[in-house]
């Protein structure tokens, strides 16, 4: 955090990497971030089509030099099989994000449910005086999404995390 | 791979795979949870234990062995202190490419996370000193993870590896196949498979772009002025023997770091001497106006380019290293060539056109000093005395130790080191401490030579119970301290950079070094004149099939400084001292 606000430079880099699917592993890595100087601005990690494999995706503020070094660093972990650097105008983007917000009368709650609509989220659940909505998108998505509930006063707010992927080639 | 197989405890697994990889020579220090470990290695007389005072000790010596045999140091100790005992010595072994296993032994796996007596996550702690830490709490993948760290630790760029081995894997049984470390290397299903295929830095060399090698001699073929960096990649790659040849061939100056000691010879005609912050005014001067700088296996530290945004500015840069991740760290490379330093070399050797001559360059690098003229005091013992005394006296084969200060800047600058593995100092590191045990560590290694070990009186008191060790596996080792009552290099920059205030680096104190050594076994003399230190090095060299140990404490003047000097973050030609 502290880089990019002294930095106006940097840009968000999106980065995927796999390892061994074992005990340690995001301590190795969390760890090389932060003694590199990084804050990681989003992780999220599963196994893949091979259950001993876990790949994470990392989104980081960074420039066009030091993530190069950053990605070489990482490369030396032995648990690593392989780290890429998403190109953006290739990357799909997605994060899932869960919201319960206050809906005390009938009004409100229609206008949550429209606005839920509009950004294809769904409800999951609903009480007298809440409703708690799943959206999925990229960050730009989520936090739109997000902004537009703040009127109703947002009770809590969970995100997972970028999980990236690369388009298929046409 | 044999078909022989037996059923083993943990603690004899241990040891086979010891054996397997050729392990003669091991360093530790025991303790309640390594206990089953030590119990096998009783009946293992064919591997030499050699018990150190303390961890520390023990993980200098496993280093200095593995840095002067050329093959991986083992390190044994207990868990909790016995394990946090060694961090300084895996650091140090990290930061100059050392390759050792470390074996540490946890607590039993049902009290591991319960603060159990000596519980300590030493693979956590480690984590960012080694290439790689293990913990094994099943005696099912130890033998493979043995095998694994050894692969991973002389490989690449060599490494420190740790393995925190759970007691109760060290005790239960099961069964063992002896698997030599080349059919480990080509075994299947392993991660060594995985590692190997995809070639993984930690075991693997790149493939070398041929491309930027027809570039570099290109490059080389127009230059005026070049200049080449021997780095501690050239002694780690064992090529030594090209890059001479590189130097010949091109008529280079060659500049050396403090990790590259060894690797060029310390009399040839092309040296400069060392680069950077106490480098000598021909390799900064030579550096400063090249307009070739070809560095092979350093990772331009701050203590080599000081300042890098004026460093080589009239340059091109060419960056030879294993390691990708030290490309454009430090310094920003206008062509590079990662793998392995050797057949890097001999590729670029084969594509050289024709022979250089570079006379007029040469005589303008060599215009400039390569080494320090240091003063003569009457009436009082120099450290050039010291070393020149040493240098003629002792064999020209003579293993050199270091520790940390300006003990060691005069040493590397004064002898003339010649083969790879010569000079074993701390570079990256910086850890004062290491020279007795790295010194105890050259000796088990290497019986047949002379290992000098030169000190300073700070350093030398941080570490100096391993005199007892020196003492009882008869290690020959002279140790030479430097005394002059004070922590000198922190002393010198408080006299030109803090206005003489002398914050807490006066050593006005004991204890008496030379009694120190007699009450450990060992010989000791105080000298304060060249005569009476002649005399007992010439003493220490005709009395070293006794086995016993030399303390020589030479006394000099607190007020001598290391020069030249630049200061930090200045730009390499702009000497503080001349």
């Amino acid at each position: 955090m502290q880089a990019k606000e002294n930095n106006q430079n940097l840009k968000r880099y999106t980065i995927v990497t796999a390892m061994d699917n074992e005990a340690g592993v995001l301590s190795q890595l969390a760890h090389l971030f932060s003694r590199k100087g990084y804050n990681i601005e989003t992780i999220a990690a599963g196994w893949t089509v091979d259950q001993n494999v876990t790949r994470f995706t990392i989104e980081i503020f960074s420039d066009d030099e030091r993530i190069k070094l950053l990605c070489a660093q990482l490369r030396k972990l032995v648990p690593i099989h392989y780290v890429e650097i998403l190109d953006p105008s290739k990357a799909i983007r997605r994060e899932l994000m869960l919201v319960r917000v206050h809906a005390a009368d009938k009004a409100a709650r229609n206008e949550i449910i429209q606005i839920a609509n509009i950004f294809r989220g769904s409800v999951i659940d609903i009480t007298p005086d809440s409703l708690t909505i799943s959206v999925t998108g990229d960050d730009q998505k989520t936090q739109a999404f997000e902004t537009l509930l703040k009127e109703f006063g947002i009770i809590e707010l969970a995100r997972t995390g970028i999980v990236a992927i690369e388009r298929g080639e046409m | 791979m044999s078909n022989t197989s037996r059923k083993l405890n943990g603690s004899e697994i241990l040891i086979q795979c010891l054996i397997e990889q050729g392990v003669d020579t091991v360093f530790g220090y025991p303790g309640g949870a390594i206990l089953n470990v030590y119990d096998k290695l009783y009946d293992h007389k064919e591997i030499k234990h050699i018990l150190t005072a303390h961890e520390q000790g023990a993980s200098h010596a496993a280093d200095g062995y593995a840095r002067s045999t050329g093959k991986v140091g083992v390190c044994l100790a207990t868990s909790g202190p016995g394990s946090t005992n060694l961090t300084t010595g895996v650091a140090t072994a990290y930061m100059d490419s050392s390759p050792v296993v470390f074996i540490t032994c946890n607590v039993n796996s049902d009290l591991i996370g319960r603060d159990a007596f000596q519980e300590v996550d030493i693979t956590g702690v480690t984590l960012p000193i080694t290439k790689s830490s293990y913990i094994v709490s099943r005696v099912e993948n130890l033998a493979d993870t043995v095998r694994e760290a050894f692969a991973i630790a002389r490989s690449g760029r060599p490494g420190p590896v740790l393995i925190d081995i759970q007691k109760n894997a060290t005790a239960s049984e099961c069964e063992y196949y002896p698997v030599t470390p080349e059919e480990y290397f080509m075994s299947t299903g392993t991660r060594i498979e995985r590692l190997k295929n995809t070639h993984h830095p930690s075991v693997g060399y790149p493939d070398i772009n041929l491309e930027a090698i027809d570039e570099l001699a290109e490059l080389i073929d127009k230059s005026e002025k070049p200049l080449l960096i021997c780095g501690g990649g050239v002694v780690r790659a064992k090529a030594s023997q090209e890059f001479r040849t590189l130097a010949a061939r091109m008529d280079s100056p060659v500049a050396i770091t403090v990790m590259g000691g060894g690797a060029f010879p310390g009399d040839s005609p092309l040296k400069t001497g060392m680069i950077g912050m106490h480098g000598s005014q021909a390799s900064n001067m030579a550096c400063d106006a090249c307009d070739l700088l070809l560095a092979v296996g350093c990772r331009f530290s701050d203590r080599v380019t000081l300042n890098p945004a004026g460093f080589a500015k009239n340059a091109k840069i060419v960056h030879i290293d294993i390691d990708a991740s030290e490309i454009n760290k430090n310094v920003m490379t206008d062509l590079h060539i990662i793998g392995d330093a050797k057949k890097i070399l001999n590729l670029l050797l084969a594509k050289l056109k024709h022979d250089k001559k570079n006379d007029a360059w040469k005589n303008y690098v060599f215009s400039f000093k390569r080494e320090t003229e240091y003063d003569d005091v009457e009436g009082t013992l120099t450290p050039k005395e010291v070393l020149s005394a040493a240098a003629e006296i002792l064999p020209q084969d003579t293993i050199v130790t270091t520790d940390v200060g300006q003990h060691q800047m005069w040493a590397i600058q004064h002898f003339k080191f010649d083969y790879p593995g010569q000079l074993i100092t701390s570079g990256g590191f910086g850890t004062m401490g290491f020279g007795l045990g790295a010194a105890i560590g050259a000796q088990a290694g290497n019986p047949e030579k002379t290992v000098l070990h030169v000190t300073g009186d700070g350093s030398f008191r941080m570490n100096c119970n391993e005199l007892c060790t020196e003492e009882f596996y008869k290690l020959p080792i002279i140790t030479l301290i430097f005394n002059n009552s004070a922590l000198g290099m922190v002393r010198q920059w408080q006299h030109l950079i803090y206005n003489e205030r002398y914050s807490q680096t006066t050593l006005d104190r004991g204890p008496d070094f030379a009694k120190l050594a007699e009450a450990y076994g060992v010989h000791g003399r105080r000298v304060t004149d060249v005569a009476t230190l002649r005399d007992v090095l010439k003493e220490a060299v005709a009395s070293r099939s006794d086995g016993k140990g030399w303390v020589i404490d030479c006394r000099i003047d607190m007020d001598e400084m290391v020069r030249p000097m630049v200061g930090g973050n200045s730009f390499i030609a702009n000497f503080m001292l001349d």
